[in-house]
């Protein structure tokens, strides 16, 4: 049986145009493929059609005479013949428009959508001349809000369904709904349930006249007086596609873009308006320094250079390479992240380097598990394991995707986290409630498939239960950091136990900050190189390209906090990094940023942690710079430029390169693009992967970074993605690459290495004749030691994240700081009796770190025995608890 | 009109006043039909019988039940059965006499439509405002429970199938089929689009389901008694069985009755004396509504059509639901145009942009034209509007809607304008008279007296 | 007053039973609401919502497109005049006007004492009865205006109470399922009912 195949086609006709459509296709989309518009309020290509507005009927003849269908609801068939611009199609649409028309208000002028509203243009386009509606309009209450972030106009109303459509069958989350009856129908809220969703503003997006419209962009701009750029969000690392609009150098909105690897058009709310932060008043604009009053002062760029490059190069006097240190680097573009890493590790010649702040997954695993693409995971008939955080939480468009995929394509999930998620209730196929510390344990038994006993929480028929649904058909491991209270090696030794026993185990990495994963990538964490290779493997080619290197594998964020609280850093750079609120440790992180003789900050804000630094050299920030960003799944796209830094911030590559020309140094990079072609020809993974290439339309979705390209296997090949195609059809054009486009290797199973999945990516030859490095990580084997239960009085502490937090971000935007929710410890409702307290009191919560005092709140997604504190949220800081040593922290609870 | 004698087949036990109790349901005769069907038919027979009956669907659309029941895919499990029992169509009121005073008549019918097609379970929609009939069909479901005649192994037998009472709560659409099924999933009662979700293959649940108004199932147990040939023998070439018809209005004597179908005409159940008696007070006939609100009006000169779908369609409306409603001389045209559009106005489910502002526009003209504001433009003016809802205002309609109720609400304007255009004009002040929208007439056939004065 | 009683929820459950999906029990408990509570409750609301495992406002949604299901408290007596068409033809208009007079309040409006709620209705299929009403879903037919008089009367004596039970309550009597129920047929579960095997043995003894 061969099912290569192209999937069957019909021939229609359309306006006398002879047409291809698949079959099934609808006639409004195969129309507008072929370049013939039919008008629409009600279809959305990512939305089930309805049949609502009538907008798009034309007449389509199937043997049985013409007669009006709406083509948003007919599946092409062969032979059908279509006019739409036939008088009777003409007619019936300028009804439909007048009939809208009637009890639209006629406040244009001051309507948001004025000038991009398709109920106007479409008026124009199609509508009545004049208007023959004498009788009174329909009347509603003028704006309700129905969030805090939307707000709803029923008079401009057109009933199309899109945006209750979106709530219930995307969002899963149908708190806004049509209400009433006929000509009354209205959209609406149930009294005192607002929209609280956290992908409200899609509605605004998707609404197409301006009855939604969103609080921040209200009566902001008129959308003939923006300017826009297409980009790549990077308010987490989904990196959903967007196009940034400004008017007069002020980001003003952004909105989603269809980009069918990635959102599909959606985006999060956070994502969608923490533009304030960029205009926020709180912006570092210039640099300062500290005074000898110890205060942050003011300063030129050439003082605070000079301050920063004298110590540093004092540091290095002093100690050598081991005293410099660099932490953050994750809110960076791909080249700004790849001058830093030359900087410290090929110029100053430091492996103290890491993008992570402790809070994320060793980066081995990150980069040496075969990687999985989100399509990957969401592929219909699959089964995906969550061994990571909650995604609606972290990742919502990976949500959105994930949802979808079970809702609609019969995708499993087996989901293992110690207290619910957002899969739980209706989505997960199985839940595994494991016991914190105890994920390796729990993972070895649902691979055996079994248990005698109950394990780490689990009984053996949750077990049973979860490896049935496991099954062995395609599995994609979504991996990442539930909670920041347990070790993160437990969860890479988990994974690493699925790797070596599912043969084509994929991992999808849940690291949520912004571009983690161009900094792994880009050699940001101790012991690797740009292009996904070791320092080890790497050395002799990187020799060949930059002046030193680092002798030996250097430390994380956790060790170099360490170092410098032993006195052992000269000089510690925050590279956009906030370990005071980010690190699990926060004792820890104090006594690092404390014990650091010189610190040097590169930021956008004052954060809690750069209020610590000696120098602080402000940075140029999103929509301020141009280049690329690289997402979980490893695909690079680009972000864009739109307006100007603030003051004199500047990009984080310059600041590298003016910090290299202080020391005496040459960083040889002179612009990002330069950068970037630095990049494609150094970093092995990078090969072929051209800023050109993603200005092509096969580049439009981003290309993803060390995919299998070449396989035997004919079915894997084809599964590679799109990005390849873009990377072969680029490699086609000239001589670089074209070899690591042709090379027929077969894949090549290493279970101790794991680079089979970046294999195929061999760049050309170098004139030097050293070959460059194969691209792969080696997974370690990580030792876990499994903690004994806690006792009796003990809680198992459990430290999860929630979308809106103390974030710099989120704080930085007026409209989203108010949508962060105190910090609260969240108790199953049985534990309270035992514990002797009531829901709503405030209770101490004491580690052996620190203790907090929140108030209590009874949570049946709470297993008994753990306590639930959210990180990062006002009125108690989860991380003063965590004990970083420790696989796990437990807590006691009392009353203050 | 035929003068033979004709079986009372769905009317049978109107007269009796405890005929809705489950004993003497069986002492006439009552679930002999089903205990015959399920000890001496296989499922394929019974299906025959109704075939070979031609049974007609009572609900509107008139389509044959077999054809209906032969839709459902095979092979596709579970399938249901849906009881449209949601009679609202104005003029109509014969489905609720059956239930309030023969349920077991239709519940017997309900379970030789299951053990036919196979459906597992059957829901039985009931019109909310009728709580007497919810009462007799409750009692009479747990009657029949008790009696081993529903649920587990029907008299012994491997025929398995629960009825569930289930009642609506005031939307005339829901007497659509698609949307009294999306009632039916407990969500607003919006029509689907057909196609594709005709309901014998995508109906309840995406399931096949068999959709069947309570008169049509109500034939049933006569059918499978006597042979769906004994049936076919009464009636016409293209209407067999009887039928029941409302006469209401400005009649000596309205009633429900049940006739011999195809054969009857429209003069005999309006004027004769075993029917409706003549138009009250010696008046004269203004125009009648053949079929329930959304049927197109009649005149004097359709009286002598026979009460058959063919001929009426032909003529250009339907017999619809069985509803004729009688109108005077004494009749306002305009305001009983206006009510009957404010009924389709009111009842529009608000999905199709044409009908939820459509009616809501009409209606506000024709409440405007009575009270005294009209224009002699708005004349026109509303039969532009009706041709955006139903181009060139035909009938059969053409629709721009999903559902026929659109169109449905063209129906009374069209029919009023044709022929009564001088009033309409009477209303609005005078002024010149300018030709039809389209200038084409409303019927598919021409009236045979000019429209205008 | 508003969630439902214990003994409600105890219904409302074996009500949910009845159906392959939890939501199509939503009609049927929107109305044990308001025959809890005379009309349909916020709160009511919210518990069905839980109940049935939708959001409060897709409840609102279903139960707004009724128009049976009242969302503020109405009079003790509903009193449904119709005035369709073969109601209007003898004299429905008339008698809803009549009857507006007589209680003081315009159709949609409830009286000071809370007694009586008028209201306009479509037709209610009695169309032979013309003209008609209806109190609380029971029919009363032809109705002149003498009549409606001594109606009112009646009802405001609770001479009917037998026969006019309090608004909200409509069916009196409850279907139970008993023990020889079938069971539900998920939609998900593709089996072949067991009688249509009769139709292939029936086959098999013809050839
Ligand atoms: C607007 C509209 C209202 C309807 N109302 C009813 C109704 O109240 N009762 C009914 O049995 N059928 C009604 N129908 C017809 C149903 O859709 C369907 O055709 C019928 O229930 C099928 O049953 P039958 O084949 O036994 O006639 C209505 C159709 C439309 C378009
Ligand atoms: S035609 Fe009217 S009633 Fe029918 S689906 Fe459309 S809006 Fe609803
Ligand atoms: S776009 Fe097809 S009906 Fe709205």
């Amino acid at each position: 049986m061969t099912d290569t195949s192209a999937p069957p086609t019909v021939t229609i006709t359309v306006d006398g145009k002879t047409i291809e459509a698949a079959k099934g296709e609808l006639l409004i989309a195969a129309a507008e493929r072929h370049g013939i518009y039919i008008p629409r309020f009600c279809y959305h290509s990512r939305m089930r059609p309805v049949g609502m507005c009538r907008m798009c009927l034309v007449q389509v003849d199937t043997g049985r005479g013409p007669a009006l269908q709406p083509s948003c609801m007919l599946e092409c068939t062969d032979g059908m013949v279509v006019t739409t611009d036939d008088p009777v199609t003409k007619k019936a649409q300028e009804g439909v428009l007048e009939f809208l028309l009637i009890n639209h208000p006629l406040d244009c002028p001051v309507c948001d959508k004025g000038g991009e509203c398709p109920l106007q243009d479409q008026t124009l386009a199609y509508g009545p001349g004049e208007s023959r509606f004498v009788e009174e309009k329909r009347h509603f209450e003028k704006p309700i809000p129905v969030s805090d972030l939307v707000l709803l106009d029923r008079e401009r109303c057109i009933l199309c369904d899109r945006c209750t459509r979106f709530a219930k069958e995307v969002a899963g989350d149908a708190f806004i709904h049509f209400m009433e009856r006929g000509s009354t129908t209205e959209v609406n809220t149930f009294p005192d349930h607002p929209f609280a969703s956290y992908f409200s503003g899609n509605t605004v997006q998707i609404c197409p006249v301006g009855a939604l419209t969103a609080v921040p962009y209200r009566f902001k701009a008129r959308p003939w007086d923006l300017e826009e750029v297409e980009s790549t969000c990077t308010s987490c690392s989904v990196g959903c596609r967007v196009v940034v609009q400004s008017s007069r150098n002020r980001v003003l909105r952004y909105m989603g873009v269809d980009s069918d690897a990635v959102n599909w058009g959606w985006m999060c709310d956070k994502g969608r308006f923490d533009f304030e932060a960029i205009n926020s008043d709180d912006r570092l604009g210039d640099p300062l320094v500290r005074d000898e009053g110890l205060t942050l002062k003011t300063t030129t760029w050439n003082d605070a250079l000079r301050r920063a490059a004298t110590a540093i190069r004092q540091g290095l006097e002093r100690s050598g390479p081991e005293g410099f240190a660099v932490i953050g680097g994750a809110r960076l573009t791909n080249e700004s992240q790849y001058a830093w890493v030359k900087l410290t590790k090929g110029l100053i010649g430091s492996d103290n380097m890491d993008a992570q702040l402790g809070d994320g997954l060793p980066a081995e695993a990150v980069l040496g598990l075969p990687r999985a693409t989100i399509d990957d995971a969401c592929r219909p008939g699959g089964t995906v394991l969550l061994l990571g955080p909650d995604l609606k939480e972290e990742l919502p468009v990976l949500y959105l995707r994930l949802r979808h995929a079970v809702v609609n394509d019969g995708v499993k999930v087996v989901e293992m986290a110690s207290t619910a998620t957002s899969l739980t209730d209706g989505l997960a196929a199985a839940s595994l409630r494991y016991r914190p510390g105890h994920a390796l344990s729990v993972v070895r038994a649902l691979l055996a498939g079994d248990a005698d006993d109950e394990v780490g929480g689990v009984t053996p028929e949750a077990i049973r239960a979860a490896a049935g649904v496991l099954g062995d058909g395609p599995l994609t491991v979504v991996v990442g950091r539930a909670n920041l209270a347990e070790s993160p090696r437990s969860i890479a030794a988990a994974a690493a136990a699925i790797h070596h026993t599912r043969p084509g185990v994929r991992f999808l990495s849940a690291l949520r900050r912004a571009n983690v994963h161009g900094a792994l990538e880009l050699g940001l964490s101790p012991g690797l190189l740009p292009g996904r290779v070791t320092l080890d493997a790497g050395r002799d080619w990187y020799g060949q390209h930059w002046p030193t290197l680092p002798e030996a594998k250097g430390l994380d964020t956790t060790g170099i906090l360490r170092a410098a609280a032993d006195g052992k850093v000269d000089t510690l750079v925050l590279l956009g990094a906030d370990p005071l609120a980010d690190h699990p440790d926060r004792e820890l992180a104090e006594r690092g940023l404390g014990g650091a003789r010189v610190v040097i900050a590169v930021d956008q804000f004052l954060t809690e942690s750069v209020k610590q630094a000696d120098v602080v050299l402000p940075a140029a920030g999103y929509a301020e710079v141009e280049g690329t960003t690289t997402n979980l799944e490893g695909r690079v796209s680009t972000v864009g430029r739109k307006v100007t830094p603030p003051g004199t911030a500047q990009p984080d590559w310059v600041v590298a390169a003016e910090l290299a020309a202080r020391l005496g140094l040459d960083l040889g990079l002179e612009s990002t693009d330069r950068i970037a072609a630095e990049i494609e020809r150094v970093a092995p993974a990078f090969a072929g992967l051209t800023w050109d290439v993603l200005s092509r339309p096969a580049g439009h979705d981003g290309v993803v970074v060390g995919l299998p390209r070449v396989h035997t296997d004919g079915e894997e090949a084809a599964e590679a993605g799109e990005g390849d195609e873009a990377r072969d059809e680029a490699a086609g054009d000239g001589e670089a690459g074209a070899e690591g486009a042709t090379a027929q290797e077969p894949v090549v199973e290493r279970a101790e290495t794991a680079a089979e999945s970046a294999e195929g990516a061999s760049p050309e030859k170098q004139p030097t004749g050293v070959l460059p490095p194969e691209t792969g990580v080696p997974v370690p084997v990580w030792t876990v030691i499994e903690p004994p239960s806690p006792d009796a009085y003990s809680l198992r502490l459990v430290v999860a994240r929630k979308l809106y937090d103390r974030g710099t971000l989120v704080r930085s935007s007026p409209s989203l700081a108010e949508l962060a929710e105190p910090a609260t410890l969240r108790l199953n409702p049985q534990d309270f009796e035992r514990l002797g307290v009531a829901a709503g009191d405030d209770v101490r919560i004491t580690s052996p770190r620190g203790n907090v005092t929140v108030p209590t709140v009874p949570d049946a997604g709470v297993p008994k025995g753990i306590a639930l504190v959210h990180a990062n949220l006002a009125g108690g800081r989860a991380n003063v608890l965590i004990d970083g040593q420790s696989p796990v922290t437990d807590v006691r609870i009392e009353l203050p | 009109m035929t003068d033979r004698e004709i079986p009372r087949i769905v009317s049978a036990r109107w007269d009796l006043a405890d005929g809705h109790t489950l004993e003497r349901y069986r002492e006439t005769g009552g679930y002999a039909a089903l205990e015959k069907a399920v000890t001496t038919m296989t499922p394929a027979q019974v299906h025959e019988e109704v075939k070979a009956a031609s049974l007609l669907g009572r609900g509107g659309a008139g389509f044959p039940a077999g054809v209906k029941w032969g839709f459902t895919p095979p092979g596709v499990f579970p399938r249901y059965l849906v009881v449209n029992g949601d009679e609202s169509e104005p003029g109509t009121y014969k489905d609720r006499i059956i239930m309030e005073r023969d349920p077991h008549l239709l519940i017997e019918g309900v379970l030789l439509a299951c053990y036919a097609i196979g459906a597992a379970q059957a829901f039985l929609y009931v019109r909310g405002e009728m709580a007497l009939a919810q009462e007799r069909l409750a009692q009479a479901l747990n009657d029949a429970y008790a009696a081993g005649l529903i649920g587990r192994n029907i008299l012994g037998s491997d025929f398995s199938v629960d009825v569930v009472l289930h009642w609506g709560a005031g939307a005339y659409i829901v007497g659509e089929e698609t949307a009294l099924i999306e009632s039916l999933e407990g969500l607003r009662g919006m029509p689907r689009l057909k196609p594709p979700f005709f309901p014998a293959a995508k109906g309840l649940y995406m399931q096949p389901t068999v959709v069947n108004n309570v008169e049509t199932l109500s034939n049933l147990p006569w059918i499978v008694a006597n042979g769906g040939a004994a049936f076919a023998d009464l009636g016409a070439e293209s209407s067999k069985g009887t039928r029941l018809f409302a006469v209401s209005g400005h009649v000596r004597n309205p009633g429900v009755f049940e006739v011999e179908f195809g054969t009857t005409t429209f003069r005999d159940v309006i004027f004769g004396e075993r029917y409706a008696d003549g138009i009250r007070d010696g008046n004269r006939l203004k125009a009648f509504i053949p079929g329930g609100a959304s049927a197109p009006w009649f005149y004097e000169e359709h009286l002598d059509l026979p009460l058959e779908a063919g001929a009426v369609g032909a003529a250009g409306s339907m017999l619809g639901s069985g509803a004729i409603v009688v109108m005077d001389e004494t009749t306002d045209a305009v305001k009983a145009a206006w009510r009957i559009v404010r009924f389709f106005a009111r009842e529009s489910c608000g999905k199709c942009t044409p009908c939820r502002e459509g009616t809501a526009w009409l209606e506000k003209i024709l409440r405007r034209i009575l009270d005294g504001h009209g224009r002699p433009a708005d004349v026109d003016k509303l039969l532009d509007i009706c041709d955006n809802i139903s181009p060139s205002i035909t009938f059969p309609p053409k629709q721009t809607t999903i559902c026929p109720l659109g169109p449905s609400a063209v129906s009374p304007i069209a029919s009023a304008i044709m022929r009564f255009r001088d009033e309409f004009y009477a209303y609005c002040g005078g002024g010149e008279i300018t030709v039809p929208v389209n200038g084409k007439a409303y019927l598919s056939t021409p009236p045979t007296v000019g429209a205008n004065p | 007053m508003a969630r439902f009683t214990d003994e409600n929820v105890a219904i409302a459950e074996e009500i949910i039973a009845r159906y392959p999906r939890k939501r199509s029990a939503l009609i049927p408990l929107l109305h044990l609401a308001q025959e809890q509570d005379g009309y349909v409750t916020e709160e009511a609301m919210e518990h069905i919502a839980e109940l049935v495992g939708i959001t409060p406002a897709e409840v609102l949604g279903t139960a707004s497109f009724y128009e049976m299901f009242k969302r503020e408290p109405v009079g003790e007596y509903l009193v449904n005049v119709c005035t369709n068409i073969s109601c209007m033809l003898l004299g429905g208009e008339e008698l809803l006007h009549h009857l507006e007079n007589r209680l003081g309040i315009k159709a949609g409006e409830t009286t000071p004492d809370g007694k009586f709620t008028l209201e306009d209705v479509e037709c209610i299929a009695a169309c032979t009865e013309a003209p008609c009403l209806q109190v609380n879903y029971r029919y009363f037919y032809r109705v002149t205006p003498e009549r409606a008089d001594q109606l009112v009367e009646d009802l405001r004596a609770g001479k009917l109470s037998h026969e006019v039970p309090r608004h909200g309550v409509l069916s009196r009597v409850r279907q139970v399922l008993p023990e020889n129920r079938a069971g539900v047929a998920p939609p998900d579960r593709n089996v072949e009912p067991a009688w249509l095997a009769r139709n292939e043995t029936a086959t098999e003894g013809d050839t």
